[in-house]
């Protein structure tokens, strides 16, 4: 059993919790996951490592409700206890940028992008960050990028924050002014991923992205979140979730998440 | 008076149309008269060829005679002094090619029915409650257990019962490994297992779940908490895929995967909350084995309607427990034998599964191994309408542990290399057992080899005790 020690609304259906796993804050790094299981005999839901302190033990997740067990783990407060936490999972990011660095986040992949940026923000990288999300409320950790990026542009489908459009359209802009990256890297629903890498392959600019499909161990038993990379099965449990944007085969993985299908539920997800 | 009958005494179990559509255990066991019947066919032979086809040497005939004779407390001490788990080998172990194989009233009839006289023995003294708590003696040495499989848990046992202050680790959010997660409630109720675990946690062993080694912590970081020893027994969990056509299509499983589904995630307990797992009706299991029977048989339980084992050999060469192969068959299971997969079809638009196409095999001369190897029958193909895949062609080792400490030897299939004499791995006082190093193999192997690396254990730390 592991205790929330801190819980805040971030927005509807965003919260940021505090939990106490000492295994899970002990080693790890930007890019890791855990795996948690709300409730006993629930489901095993990854979720991104924001911030970890290995003096109190204590890891920051931030999680959107999206279906049943977000829902379950949206339902404790503060002092309740998450049944089981796993890892940290996955391999670190490997955060290649020198000078500057474009984070592009949709929806929820914000959480995953920020301990990314905030690392190399520390590393003196200069930091620009497009924010993207369908509507308002689902726009994320605007005031948390604020606090260190150099540039944070926000944009919404439906216009009701920030720029109108697509995280796309502000990168074709950016690109436009001449602004030079030595990496992007892109967190959000597999299309917005696809759509940025349509834009920084053919001009080579390096572009980092992370893969979130369906996990059940995460730890490199079941196989059910592997993806071709480069020719290859991956298991982006173990070799991932980080992958190069430019080998990774993305219409095999939209098609393997029932893209098509669930397109519908999935646009809630942001970008 | 010595039993004539050339059969074993039957084993009652559910009829094959009613188990189909359950995950109750299949067999029902022996009864006390049962199981002094049978164990009345044994003739305590003088050579015991039967305990040579053990891979621990459980002493058979001295337990055989204890159970004749109803003593069955008796029986279970001869039994588990060299087996811990009976009631699990009884019930797994492939008699067929080890124990009973060599049996002699095999020769003419059938064997003893070793297996089942065992997990009667274990069976009973569980449910009569007639084990006693070993008094243990602690030495205050603290030895750390990485997975908490057959060979990890039987490692931590010994080591406890020799007053080891044992840590286990596992990476899971339940102890047993493919005890809990790969073999299905049918054959292996997990209250069995579960009851085997909290007996070696009574002694005291420490449990950390969701821990994992090479990821969670590495082995400097264990040797810095003071523990002495580690022991690896991260068994061979990764999934092999075929490298064929349509292998991503919704609808393609690995057999762990399915398996996982339904053992450790409980989806055979959710049909009131509705199926996390959907197989359709026509499911292909690929795989000969013990998993692809597992899956097979699962697929059946959760409703498909038709259910195919697709396996490159021929019946001869099915490498599964005879005792799975026939209850397989019982329920339905059909056998595609001598038949390769080389495409999973399926549909553009939502990407699932919509068939497999095969090609049928005839097997060759032997070749120097001795086996007879499959080959494709030119222009055979032959396209299966299916809705569902499942992968149960084999496992390798996970390799977390070996990328977080390269220093560790591991051969080319990524199975740890250890000295056999002292199960040893390169690396000073960290010790190997299990599938992590045989690659995928029998429950009972990897006991063995957890009950020998705690020997060595003990024998190179116990000259520290009291320090
Ligand atoms: C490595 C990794 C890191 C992640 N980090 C975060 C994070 O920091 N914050 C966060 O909010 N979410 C994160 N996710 C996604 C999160 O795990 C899912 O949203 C969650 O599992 C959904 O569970 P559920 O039972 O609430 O929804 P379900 O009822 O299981 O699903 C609801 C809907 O959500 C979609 N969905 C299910 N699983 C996923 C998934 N893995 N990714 C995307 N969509 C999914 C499905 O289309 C489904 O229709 C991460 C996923 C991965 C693989
Ligand atoms: C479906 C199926 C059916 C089978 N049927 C039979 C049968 O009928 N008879 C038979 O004899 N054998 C059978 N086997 C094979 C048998 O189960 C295995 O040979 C045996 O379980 C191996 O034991 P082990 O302890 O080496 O590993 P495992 O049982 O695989 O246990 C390893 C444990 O280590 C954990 N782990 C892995 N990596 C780490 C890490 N880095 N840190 C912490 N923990 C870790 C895993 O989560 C797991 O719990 C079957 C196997 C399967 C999959
Ligand atoms: S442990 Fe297995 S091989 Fe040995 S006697 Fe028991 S059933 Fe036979
Ligand atoms: S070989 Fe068969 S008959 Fe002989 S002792 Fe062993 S079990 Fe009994
Ligand atoms: S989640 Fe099971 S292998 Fe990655």
């Amino acid at each position: 059993m592991y205790k929330i020690v801190e819980k805040q609304k971030k927005s509807e259906l965003v919260d940021l919790i505090k939990v106490e796993a000492p295994f899970v804050a002990k080693r790890c790094q930007p890019g890791q996951f855990v795996i948690i299981i709300p409730k006993a005999d629930g489901e095993r839901v990854p979720l991104t490592i924001v911030d970890a302190d290995k003096e109190s033990g204590l890891i920051t997740l931030i999680y959107q409700v999206v279906g049943r067990s977000t829902q379950e783990l949206a339902l404790l407060n503060e002092g309740d206890m998450i049944q089981e936490v796993a890892g940290p999972m996955g391999q670190p990011s490997q955060l290649h940028a020198q000078k500057r660095v474009l984070g592009i986040a949709g929806g929820v992949g914000a959480a995953p992008l920020y301990p990314q940026l905030r690392e190399l923000k520390k590393r003196g990288v200069a930091v620009d960050v497009i924010i993207g999300a369908r509507t308002r409320e689902l726009l994320l950790l605007e005031d948390d990028f604020r606090a260190f990026a150099d540039q944070v542009y926000l944009v919404t489908n439906d216009g009701s924050a920030g720029k109108t459009g697509f995280v796309t359209d502000v990168l074709k802009e950016l690109l436009a002014e001449g602004w030079e990256y030595d990496e992007v890297i892109a967190i959000g629903p597999l299309i917005m991923m696809k759509s940025v890498v349509d834009i920084t392959k053919p001009i080579n600019l390096k572009t980092a992205v992370s893969l979130n499909p369906i996990m059940i161990d995460g730890t490199g038993m079941c196989g059910c979140c592997r993806v071709k990379v480069d020719g290859k099965t991956k298991f982006s449990c173990v070799d991932g979730p980080d992958f190069d944007g430019f080998l990774v085969e993305f219409d095999e993985l939209m098609q393997r998440q029932g893209f098509f299908k669930e397109e519908e539920h999935r646009c809630r997800l942001g970008g | 008076m010595v039993n004539k009958s050339k059969q074993k005494v039957a084993m009652p179990e559910q009829e094959p149309a009613v188990r189909n559509q359950n995950f109750e255990e299949v067999s029902l066991g022996y009864t006390l008269e049962m199981a002094m019947e049978e164990a009345a066919r044994c003739l305590n032979c003088r050579h015991k060829p039967c305990v040579g086809g053990c891979p621990v040497n459980v002493p058979i005939p001295e337990f055989i005679e204890a159970l004749a004779k109803g003593e069955v407390q008796a029986a279970y001490q001869v039994i588990a002094a060299q087996n811990r788990l009976p009631g699990i080998t009884g019930r797994v172990c492939p008699q067929e090619t080890q124990c009973e194989q060599l049996c002699v009233r095999g020769k003419n009839g059938e064997a003893v029915a070793i297996g089942r006289l065992e997990r009667f023995v274990a069976d009973y003294v569980r449910e009569q409650n007639l084990t006693a708590k070993p008094e243990i003696i602690k030495n205050g040495i603290k030895v750390a257990v990485v997975g908490s499989g057959p060979a990890g848990i039987t490692c931590a046992n010994e080591l406890a019962q020799k007053g080891y202050e044992v840590t286990l680790f596992e990476a899971l959010h339940e102890l047993g490994g493919v005890l809990v997660y790969g073999i299905p409630e049918f054959r292996l109720p997990k209250s069995l297992v579960k009851y085997e675990i909290n007996k070696i946690l009574e002694m005291g062993v420490t449990v950390h779940k969701n821990v994992i080694v090479g990821q969670s912590l590495l082995f400097e970081d264990l040797f810095g908490e003071g523990y002495q020893a580690i022991f690896i027994g991260s068994g061979a969990g990764l999934p092999r895929f075929m490298d064929i056509p349509g292998e991503s299509l919704n609808g393609v499983y690995s057999a762990n995967e399915f398996l996982t589904r339904v053992n450790l995630m409980k989806a055979y307990q959710r049909n009131k909350i509705g199926t996390p797992i959907k197989t359709g009706d026509k499911v292909a299991v690929v795989g000969g084995g013990n998993v692809a029977m597992d899956a097979a048989r699962t697929a059946k339980r959760l409703g498909a309607g038709e259910v195919s084992i697709i396996y490159r050999r021929s019946e001869a060469e099915l490498p599964a427990r005879a005792e799975e192969i026939h209850h397989a068959r019982e329920e339905g299971i059909i056998f595609r034998l001598l038949a390769n997969p080389v495409r999973i079809l399926g549909d553009d638009r939502d990407g699932k599964v919509t068939g497999l196409e095969i090609i049928h095999m005839q097997l060759a001369e032997a070749d120097s191994s001795g086996r007879r190897r499959p080959v494709a029958i030119p222009e055979s193909e032959e396209i299966l309408p299916m809705d569902s895949v499942i992968i149960a062609i084999g496992q390798t080792p996970n390799p977390i542990i070996k990328r977080a400490e390269p220093e560790l030897d591991t051969n080319r299939h990524g199975c740890i290399i250890i000295d056999e004499a002292t199960c040893m791995t390169n690396m000073e006082n960290i010790y190997a057992g299990g599938d992590v190093v045989t690659g995928a193999a029998t429950v009972i192997l990897a006991m063995g080899a957890g009950k020998k690396a705690a020997a060595e254990i003990d024998k190179k730390l116990n000259g520290q005790a009291g320090r």
